[in-house]
């Protein structure tokens, strides 16, 4: 029996666990800084959303969960256990299970690695952000470098598969610093690396003082533009780019967040997450409430967190999948749209392809590795 | 029916905010024409957009009924006109209908460039004036100088000046008593032949047009069979009436009265502003002088932002001319915008007016392009052609030399401003005619060519006068110079409906402006984009825009694939206010922003 549509993406589940230490001053994901939580009450209501969540498809196979932030390495250890326990009883899971949890790189996290690792735990992404003490300071992070890589080397010690986050295009950071950068966090070998450009966010610390006019040395366009070729030629033969910002040795991608680029149905519990599923070729999208104390609210008292749930239109399910699948180095696959929806791209396709935007081999189309970094005007011409 | 001795007609002049709307207003409230309760302010600006502007673009009549204080019954009629420049030529024609005016001055500002303008045509046809000053409740109020200024810079007898104040109704009375006493009651003959003027005309969705009168002899009564006697065509009368300013039948009009007729009539274009009226058997065979119509002297492009609307601003386009005789419009197909209509207008404001309506009235978002005059193209043949626009300038080896018109701008500004007046004139090529002092204000006349004040003159004036400036305009005529026509090219192709006609002298200044303005007003695009500007051949500007470099949602935000989803919904409408041309897309407001000048 064929495939059907979501199945070609897999089905994973996010868990979003919206709290920090302190709140960096760039970040805009939904993280708060709260003196007390009540972590039984917290764990009660994970475990009660999954128990929501599991009903329509305790009969699939699950293949990822995701502990994403917000501060999930702050969680206490018997939460995440609890979690993981539990997603084994509601689910049977596949023979690769990916257990991903982002950890922020301060020896609070670092103590609880082998705990979480126990609990089931295969594969964390340390968010070191940057390898020089001053710029780390100026992002608002509470870790230096020493201690930010002692962390990643302890992490590496504990689990399978690790990851490192750094953000780079930062406020007076050149050309030939990044190289020097990029070049002593490849040297580690890591088998996974996510490199993010700094964005300015509106309703960020960051954003205000942008606004302002008072946020200075942040690259202009044509540099970061230098900056992200740079990055591109450097991990090319170690850790080619497999998706927009994402770098990886082949086998080593993120897997549960293969299922969100390659349109796969995703569970999601916890503040503000957002999910997809898919059932009888109808999808469903879902937003749990964004504030803690609402969703906490919610969960208790009306039994579910999600705040909204509402049908994702064939339209709008083929728009996402592009808009998706296309950061991908392996691109999107137009088997996988309707006659119309295909149709109506073939001329633009064609028209991107001629103007060296846009590649084509057969079903499959992807975005020319070096023009990701103007990604989203390719897709307004792909998809106006 | 009134005795002639008991009628007065007059019109109010003044430069605008000097307080004509509110004085009418208190006038209309002071006699009882209006039931109190149905009173709203400005009642005369009938439009919402005059209203909201606080600018009479129509004349507009009401008749008022006074008992005055030596016991007689008289019939005021009052005839507000219209105080923009653009509607000058209207203002003189609805002068021609009564015979006398109040000049109202706000006596804490004193007399202004549209005071003098007004009331020169008040002068010009004969009019008795009586001078008011208004805002006396103010404390910058200052009767003396203003007094003293009337006499001065206008020339007339200011001793028997009204002190009023339209707010607090101070002094209307004694306007009342002064428009009775000081203006004189028309003159007419009643037993003679039927003549009347029409004054004015305008369509009305339930009683067709509406034709605005004045009896100079004669009767006109309902039933009546009239001929307009410039064409020659006959009406059956079916209604008789005057404004109250609602609009209230009566059976008959007789000399020295001001009122309306309907006879269903379907076109303003068929009535024509000055046109004598008689009656089909036994009328007059004198007819009055006439006016010329007035002709539009700005055009500009209007079209549609969604070219899917172009019938319905078709549609819109014919019902507002129906109405405005003086507003012109023929199709025009344009490379950049596709179809829209090549439109005339008697000036800016009268242009702002049409396009607000449209806008408004008919919910059609319109792309505008710059405005520009008539030229007197003369051919190597020696004929002439009227050039209304840049797109069509004739072949250069064809053509002998260009005329533009010119107009005499009268700027009354405070002292401290008038360097910054005169180097504003200086640039847009002006010649300095006078230079006279009023006071603390200085008045100067300037020759400019009209191309250099249709577009932002105005704005500019404003702006280095902190607003204090005031400005009024004549056509003077046509004038031989260097004019060129300028191209812009955007990525190679020549954008028409940014093409503009310039002085050969200014032209590189004015193209390098342009392109530098379009390099901010275009986005980036994936290529880098020459923006040029060039007469004939030969480019004198150019600036590049560079190609689009970073455009991408660097981190991943879990699974939400609707914040995706709604940022592309956003690219896309910010797409669709653009203009595709070739592979560039302009956007919208670019061609009119690109032309303003900022020095
Ligand atoms: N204080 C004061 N304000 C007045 C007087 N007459 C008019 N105004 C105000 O001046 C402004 C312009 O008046 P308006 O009648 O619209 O002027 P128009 O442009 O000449 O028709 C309005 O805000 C009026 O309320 C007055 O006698 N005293
Ligand atoms: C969901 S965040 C949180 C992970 C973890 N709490 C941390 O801060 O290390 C995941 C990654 O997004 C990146 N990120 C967050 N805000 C960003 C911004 N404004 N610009 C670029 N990257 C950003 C950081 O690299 C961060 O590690
Ligand atoms: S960047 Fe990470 S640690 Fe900082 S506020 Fe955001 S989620 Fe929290
Ligand atoms: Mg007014």
């Amino acid at each position: 029996m064929a495939l059907e549509n979501w199945q070609l993406g897999g089905f994973g589940l996010y868990i979003h666990w919206p709290f920090c230490q302190a709140k960096c001053p760039y970040c805009d994901f939904n993280s708060h800084v709260t003196a007390s939580i009540n972590q039984d009450r917290w764990a009660d209501a994970y475990l009660n959303e999954l128990e929501r969540v599991a009903g329509d498809t305790s009969d699939r196979v699950l293949s990822t969960v995701f502990f994403g932030g917000g501060t999930p390495s702050l969680m206490p250890a018997k939460t995440v256990d609890a979690i993981l326990t539990k997603v084994s009883d509601l689910w049977t899971t596949s023979n690769d299970f990916e257990v991903t949890l982002e950890a922020n790189p301060t020896s609070t996290e670092a103590s609880r690695f082998r705990d979480f690792r126990t609990a089931g735990v295969n594969r964390v992404s340390v968010g070191v952000q940057a390898l020089n003490d001053k710029d780390l300071k100026a992002l608002g992070r509470l870790h230096t470098t020493t201690e930010a890589l002692r962390v990643y080397e302890t992490a590496r010690s504990i689990f399978q598969r690790t990851s490192l986050d750094l953000i780079y295009a930062r406020q007076h950071q050149s050309l030939s610093d990044w190289e020097a950068e990029l070049d002593r966090a490849l040297a580690f070998a890591p088998d996974h690396l996510s490199l993010y450009q700094l964005t300015i966010e509106p309703d960020t610390a960051f954003g205000r003082l942008w606004d302002m006019g008072t946020l200075k040395g942040v690259p202009d366009d044509n540099l970061a533009a230098d900056m992200y070729e740079l990055t591109t030629d450097m991990t090319a033969d170690t850790l080619p780019a497999y998706e927009t910002s994402n770098y990886a040795n082949s086998g080593s991608e993120s897997r549960h967040n293969l299922i969100y680029w390659r349109g796969g149905d995703y569970l999601a519990i916890g503040p503000g997450a957002h999910g997809r599923t898919t059932f009888a070729g109808k999808r469903t999208g879902t937003v749990a409430w964004r504030n803690p104390g609402m969703w906490l609210e919610a969960v208790e008292k009306q039994k579910t967190g999600d705040m909204t749930i509402e049908d994702i239109s064939q339209t709008d399910r083929e728009t996402e999948y592009l808009l998706m699948a296309l950061r991908l180095r392996e691109g999107a696959d137009l088997s996988r749209l309707s006659d119309t929806a295909r149709m109506g791209l073939e001329a633009k396709i064609e028209e991107l392809n001629e103007e060296g935007l846009l590649l084509r081999s057969g079903d499959i189309i992807n975005v020319v590795p070096e023009k990701q970094i103007v990604l989203n005007a390719i897709l307004v011409r792909l998809l106006a | 029916m009134t005795e002639l001795s008991n009628i007065r007609n007059f019109s109010i002049v003044a430069h605008i905010d000097h307080g004509k709307s509110t004085l009418a207003d208190r006038l209309i409230q002071e006699t009882n024409t209006v039931a109190t309760r149905d009173m709203k302010e400005q009642m005369l600006d009938s439009m919402d957009i005059e209203r909201e502007r606080g600018i009479t673009i129509k004349a507009n009549t009401v008749r008022i009924d006074y008992r005055a204080d030596d016991g007689q019954d008289y019939v005021l009629n009052l005839i507000d006109t219209p105080g923009h420049v653009d509607f000058a030529y209207e203002v003189s024609r609805s002068m021609r209908a009564v015979e006398g005016s109040l000049l109202v001055v706000d006596s804490t500002q004193g007399v202004e460039a549209q005071t003098l303008a007004n009331v020169y045509q008040a002068i010009d046809a004969d009019h008795e004036i009586v001078p008011v000053l208004n805002k006396i409740d103010l404390p910058a109020s200052d009767l003396d100088r203003v007094a003293e200024q009337i006499e001065d810079v206008i020339g007339i007898d200011a001793s028997g000046a009204i002190p009023v104040s339209a707010k607090t109704g101070q002094g209307i009375h004694e306007t009342l008593e002064a428009i009775v006493q000081h203006l004189p009651a028309p003159k007419g003959d009643p037993d003679a032949p039927l003549k009347a003027m029409l004054v004015d005309s305008w369509y009305d969705a339930y009683l067709g047009v509406i034709v605005l009168v004045r009896i100079i002899d004669g009767h006109l009564k309902k039933g009546d069979r009239i001929k307009f006697m410039s064409n020659n065509t006959t009406h059956h009368v079916d209604r008789i009436g005057v404004f109250k300013p609602a609009m209230a039948e009566i059976d008959r009009l007789g000399p020295g009265e001001i009122g309306f007729l309907t006879a269903s009539i379907k076109q303003v274009r068929d009535t024509r502003v000055g046109d004598t009226i008689t009656h089909e058997k036994h009328g007059t065979t004198d007819a009055l002088p006439g006016f010329k119509p007035s002709q539009p002297v700005v055009f500009c492009g209007l079209f549609p932002v969604d070219s899917a609307q172009f019938e319905d601003l078709r549609d819109a386009i014919e019902k507002l001319a129906l109405n405005d005789a003086s507003f012109s419009y023929e199709m025009e197909t344009s490379a950049a915008l596709g179809f829209g209509f090549r439109c005339g207008f008697l000036g800016l404001l009268h242009l702002e007016v049409i396009r607000d309506r449209i806008e408004r009235e008919y919910d059609i978002e319109l792309i505008t392009t710059a405005p520009s005059v008539i030229y007197h193209v003369y051919m190597r043949d020696g004929s002439m052609v009227e050039l209304h626009n840049p797109a069509d300038m004739p072949d250069l080896t064809h053509v002998d030399h260009l005329e533009e018109p010119r107009i005499k701008a009268t700027i009354l500004v405070p002292d401290e401003y008038l360097g910054d007046v005169l180097k504003l004139c200086q640039d847009r090529r002006g010649i300095q005619e006078d230079l006279t002092y009023a006071g603390s204000r200085a008045m100067v006349v300037y020759d400019l060519p009209l191309n250099e004040v249709v577009f932002d003159f105005y704005d500019r004036l404003k702006s280095v006068t902190k607003g204090y400036a005031s400005f009024d305009y004549q056509m003077t005529g046509y004038r031989e110079d260097f004019l060129v026509k300028m191209q812009i090219l955007v990525n190679d192709e020549p954008v028409d409906a940014l093409s503009i006609m310039v002085h050969r002298d200014r032209a590189e200044q004015r193209g390098r402006a342009m392109c530098e303005k379009l390099k901010d007003l275009i986005p980036r695009h994936m290529f880098k984009i020459p923006i040029q500007a060039a007469i004939g051949g030969r480019i004198i500007a150019r600036e590049t825009l560079a190609a689009l470099r970073k455009d991408v949602t660097a981190k991943c935000y879990g699974g939400d694939a609707t914040r995706k989803r709604k940022l592309l919904d956003k690219q896309k409408a910010g797409k669709k206010k653009m203009r595709q041309f070739g592979k560039v897309d302009i956007p919208q407001e670019a061609f009119i922003s690109a032309l303003k000048m900022d020095g």
